[in-house]
């Protein structure tokens, strides 16, 4: 029982890095319904420059806002060069356009940086709590509670910036229609760069969690895929929702892999987490959390 | 117009350029520097140039120059297989192909038969390739997946007193699941059997980057040892999961892909003391002090950073390319000297390698890796590993000489499994007593 | 000008609903096919088109139309988004596979008959979710399929046949006593397959079946209410998707790679082929060849033309450099002509044909 306990937790921590990835894709979907393929480039591009500037012989003090800076240029330019001319354009071109522009990310990340790996030190050290340890004999990572403690006090930030300011009214009005949106008045571009930019700062947050996690490589685009099943399961659209969903996904796919493993040979982990997302799906949907989506003819 | 005439001149230079030596060897470069795995691959595409580049300066294999052409296969085999295909015929036609990718060479295995170019599968690939008979084109040089597990249950009867010692204690194969991770299971499964020892198999979903599941299942089993058959980021994060679970670094043991500077940097404090097979001896070396001097100096090095010179994978580039030149010298000492060699020669060089420790000494790369002889039968050539450790900064040898495993056990494993794909394939054996 | 129907006149049912209804179509099309099967073997034996270019370039090409025809039945037709375009094709290739190595005699073309049947049970299994599940939703969850397959296939050995590097390698193709072995005739019997199969495709869309696919993805609601059933026609297209699919995956495996892992048909390249099917123009047969042109040549293009500038212009940058500016020119190509045509390369052509219908005269 005591080690189903410890699955469990292991499970609930992996499971907030997981929602921290996800939260991205929700803000970009959630603003502008672009399903953003290049948020785990982005984690890859805002992880690397923040490294690469530190090896430069920057305090980390500097090279992460620095690295801000960047990324919030980065987000104005794709508005400009990528979404403007492609606003009102059907979904899947728009979700084309977002692959396109991963591959220019990672070209553009590689080019600058080179592909070497690099360590990440946040100074937080990966180890297993003691007096935990010593009580319970469960080995929980004090990096573990400070990264979910950063993600929820993020998600319980952006859930308020959504709900409770103009600009977050705004951002539900332009996802429902690019063009309606514009003609009642709403600043379109202004708004996309904004949350752009946002998901730009989340990305770089996943970025120096997972980085110092497991190095700042191009592994950590694949940090997208961890994602997914948690957007699906949580909804497209809800902040709070990716939350939970990687909670669920985290927990339930440890204990799979744990208890459920062994009797199917293993390695399910690549899977059953979209299995899982596609059941919650057939009984809801939208997703937990997502808008209901009502059709009309 | 000028801007034509311009273009036109350069263009003419760089014919003359390149024409300039009559006699060239042309090796194909199918490598990959972005992406994932770039570390991997531009650190040993480096190694492999910068030698050859050496070897040209020293002037060439008897007079005929090497030349090469990089082609960027983003380890994707499409792209690969399209890059093979590109540089097979060019140059008066490749002496060899190695494209550092399983998926790749695997595109490619027909292909180079029937191309007759002899393919080298550097420490990767299918381990029965190994018999010579069924796979005439294939090399899968120094040490298979298989000989390598082999001289890791080796290494860990060593460390444990005795083989015999095994008996009772558990150990974990911690794999990437996929074929590549599955391969050393028919090994170790034998190993478990015949000397008592209880083996766990945890597989770890591509890419690998959340193990928190399987270093609990490991905390759990508390095995005595952990074989790390891993790739890419699994590694780092192996290495990660195991600090924060509280698992000693120095019990577990990986495979030479998860052995190099690049899987352990990202890691930091938590891979010190973390041990890895390999088939080079970590060190410095006179053809490394040759190559700072006369490629690195001359501003004709290939890595961007110098730094790397020596790393785990520049080191197994130069390996590669010390075995490919060694192979052509070998063709040429039997079908001309100073005459460029075709496919088929290079291949019967391959097959004809001896290159000893005398011949090591003389090249300047004495016990950096292990003797190499091959012959029809054995396209392996060595089959033996080192065990090299991690102390923070540095890679360093932990066992002075070279171990093998049970070699005998392997050789029948080999041959059992090449005679199934002979029949699959419907090819017939070559008679090896009749090969010259 | 030179593309004008008028004074063509149809007096049969027949002659009115063939595929290509205009004259010039016709010639075109039969122009294209003729040097496909007979032109190019020519060429070749000319020596003006060489071994590379069979089966380092048009081989891949069809093999990857032919996967892209089949994601664009159900992504471009039935509106269904799905990102396990290469488990499909995995299946067939085991399927293929297992079927000429466990059947004597068995002839190959049968095989991939019966492969590609496999993918569409499968396809027909993981496409129940698309009746409740719409979108980014059903695209995203489609990735089940694709991690589930290459897993299975990774952990049943019986797949492989127990080999123990876990991989396949595929029999000779032979035929009537004759073994596809030279690199032309390869090129050949996919062009035979593919050629075979996209008729079929074209003929299909043309259907009471292709119409109720494209009711379906207008707005499915309205499809049901006017009387097409929701399922049946969407476990159709998943079915047919999946066997064009299927045969796809079986011919890269015989016809192009010879021997395949299971992560052979990863999770690339099922976005591959989607990014075929977007960019050559979601719904359009001819879009999935200029899509699968698209994504096969460009990447070669450009590493052939950056090293040629590099060789030309020596320039020495460092090696990793070149390989990072191809992957940013590949994803800046693909957002310019989204820009341009965010309906895809087929959509430039029809604007084309408008063109030359009007040309030289402007109205």
């Amino acid at each position: 029982m005591q080690f189903f306990f410890e699955v469990l937790i292991a499970g609930l921590l992996s499971g907030v890095m997981y929602s921290l990835v996800a939260l991205g894709f929700v803000l970009i979907y959630k603003a502008s319904g672009v399903f953003n393929f290049a948020q785990g480039s982005m984690v890859y591009f805002a992880a690397l420059t923040a490294v690469g500037l530190h090896d430069k012989g920057l305090s980390l003090w500097l090279s992460v806002p620095l690295t801000m800076v960047v990324m919030v240029v980065l987000a104005l330019l794709i508005e400009k060069i990528v979404l403007r001319p492609l606003v009102a354009q059907p979904e899947i071109s728009l979700f084309m356009a977002t692959i396109g522009l991963s591959f220019f990310i990672e070209g553009l990340a590689q080019a600058i940086w080179g592909a070497n790996v690099r360590a990440l030190d946040l100074g937080i050290e990966d180890v297993p709590l003691e007096w935990v340890l010593e009580k319970a004999n469960m080995a929980i990572s004090q990096f573990d509670l400070i990264a979910a403690g950063i993600a929820t006090v993020l998600v319980a930030t952006l859930a308020l910036f959504f709900s409770r300011t103009k600009i977050g009214r705004a951002l539900r009005a332009v996802a429902d229609d690019h063009q309606a949106a514009l003609s009642i008045g709403i600043p379109l571009q202004h708004i996309w760069g904004i949350v752009w930019s946002v998901a730009g700062f989340v990305a770089l947050v996943a970025g120096l969690l997972w980085g110092s996690r497991n190095g700042v490589q191009f592994a950590l685009t694949f940090v997208a895929l961890k994602a997914l099943p948690v957007l699906i399961l949580g909804g497209f659209t809800s902040v709070p929702g990716a939350i939970v969903g990687g909670l669920i996904i985290g927990a339930s796919e440890k204990l799979a892999e744990v208890f459920l493993g062994p009797y199917v040979g293993g390695g399910l982990e690549g899977w059953f987490p979209y299995v899982l997302a596609l059941l919650f799906l057939l009984i809801r949907p939208e997703g937990l959390f997502g808008e209901k989506i009502i059709r009309r003819i | 117009m000028k801007f034509i005439k311009q273009a036109l001149v350069v263009t003419a230079l760089a014919a003359a350029a390149c024409s300039a030596y009559a006699q060239e060897q042309f090796i194909p470069a199918i490598d990959y520097r972005v992406g994932p795995y770039a570390a991997g691959g531009s650190g040993f595409f480096g190694g492999a140039i910068d030698y050859m580049t050496l070897v040209n300066e020293k002037g060439g294999i008897n007079g005929v120059k090497l030349v090469w052409e990089e082609c960027e296969s983003e380890y994707n085999p499409t792209r690969g297989v399209e890059c093979y295909e590109r540089l097979k015929k060019k140059n008066g036609g490749a002496a060899l192909v190695e494209p550092l990718s399983t998926g790749i060479a695997y595109g490619i295995l027909d292909r180079v038969a029937q191309d007759k170019i002899p393919m080298t599968t550097l420490g990767y690939g299918r381990s029965d390739a190994a018999d010579g008979r069924v796979f005439p084109y294939v090399f899968p040089l120094i040490t298979s997946y298989w000989d390598q597990a082999a001289a890791m249950i080796k290494y860990l009867g060593d460390k444990a007193g005795g083989l015999d010692k095994l008996k009772g204690k558990k150990i974990v194969h911690l794999y990437h699941d996929s074929a590549f991770g599955k391969e050393p299971l028919p090994v170790l499964d034998a190993y478990a059997q015949k000397l008592g020892f209880e083996l766990i198999k945890i597989p770890v979903a591509h890419p690998g980057n959340e193990q928190q599941a399987q270093w609990l299942q490991i905390r759990q089993a508390k095995p005595d040892y952990v074989i790390l058959w891993g790739w890419g980021v699994m590694n780092a994060t192996a290495l990660k999961s195991a600090q924060r679970n509280g698992y000693p670094r120095e019990k577990i043991l990986g495979v030479w892909w998860a052995g190099s500077e690049e899987d352990v940097i990202p890691a930091g404090e938590a891979a010190k003391g973390y041990t890895t097979m390999t088939f080079n001896t970590p060190g410095n070396y006179p053809v490394l002090d040759e190559i700072r001097k006369k490629v690195y100096a001359a501003g004709k090095g290939n890595l961007e950073d110098k730094s790397r010179i020596g790393s785990v994978y520049h080191m197994r580039g130069v390996t590669a390319a010390i075995l490919w030149t060694e192979a052509i010298r070998k063709a040429q000492e039997k079908y001309g000297k100073g005459k460029v060699m075709t496919g088929e020669q290079v291949r019967w060089g391959f097959e004809n390698l001896n290159v000893d420790d005398a011949r090591l000494k003389a090249l300047g790369a004495f016990g950096m890796m292990p003797p190499v002889k091959t012959s029809c039968l054995d396209h392996e050539g060595s089959g033996a590993a080192k065990v090299q450790q991690w102390d923070g900064v540095k890679w360093k040898a932990v066992t002075p000489n070279w171990i093998t495993g049970d070699k005998a056990m392997i050789r029948k494993m080999v041959e059992e499994s090449a005679a199934k794909y002979a029949v699959e394939k419907k090819i017939t054996p070559r008679d090896c007593s009749k090969e010259g | 000008m030179f593309y004008r129907e008028a004074g063509q006149f149809k007096s049969s049912y027949a002659a009115d609903s063939q595929i290509f209804p205009i004259r010039q179509d016709r010639i075109g099309f039969g122009l294209i096919i003729a040097f496909a099967f007979l032109g190019v073997p020519l060429l070749a034996a000319l020596g003006i088109v060489s071994n590379y270019t069979f089966t380092a370039i048009l081989t891949p090409f069809l093999i990857f139309s032919l996967a892209a025809l089949g994601l664009n039945i159900l992504t471009g037709y039935a509106g269904q988004l799905s990102l396990g375009t290469a488990a499909f094709m995995a299946v067939g290739a085991f399927g293929a596979y297992n079927f000429m190595l466990r059947i004597d005699g068995m002839p190959i073309l049968l095989a991939f008959i019966l492969g590609g049947l496999c993918a569409a049970a499968v396809g027909i299994v993981f496409g129940l979710p698309s009746l409740r599940i719409r979108g980014f939703y059903l695209a995203a969850s489609t990735l089940a399929t694709q991690f589930f397959v290459v897993w299975f296939v990774t952990k049943v050995g019986w797949f492989t046949n127990y080999s123990t590097s876990g991989v396949i390698s595929a029999q000779k193709i032979r035929m009537f006593g004759y073994t596809f072995n030279s690199s032309m005739s390869k090129y050949l019997f996919v062009l035979g397959v593919v050629s075979v199969l996209t008729l079929l495709a074209k003929n299909m869309v043309r259907t009471n079946i292709g119409r109720s696919w494209m009711a379906i993805r207008d707005m499915d609601m309205a499809a049901e209410v006017i009387g097409f059933r929701p399922m049946r026609t969407k476990l159709m297209a998943f079915a047919v998707s999946s066997f064009y699919c299927g045969v796809a995956g079986a011919l890269f495996a015989y016809a192009y790679l010879g021997t395949v892992e299971p992560e052979g048909f990863n999770l690339d390249l099922s976005f591959r082929i989607l990014f075929m099917v977007i960019i050559g123009g979601a719904g359009s047969i001819l879009g999935s060849f200029l899509g699968s042109a698209f994504i096969v040549l460009l990447p070669i293009f450009l590493n052939i033309f950056l090293l040629f500038l590099e060789t030309s212009l020596h320039l020495e940058l460092p090696s990793g450099i070149s390989s990072s500016i191809e992957l940013m020119v590949f994803g800046g190509l693909i957002i310019f002509f989204l820009i341009v045509e965010p309906h895809g390369l087929a959509r430039l052509w029809q604007i084309g044909k408008e063109k030359l219908r009007l040309w030289p005269f402007p109205h």
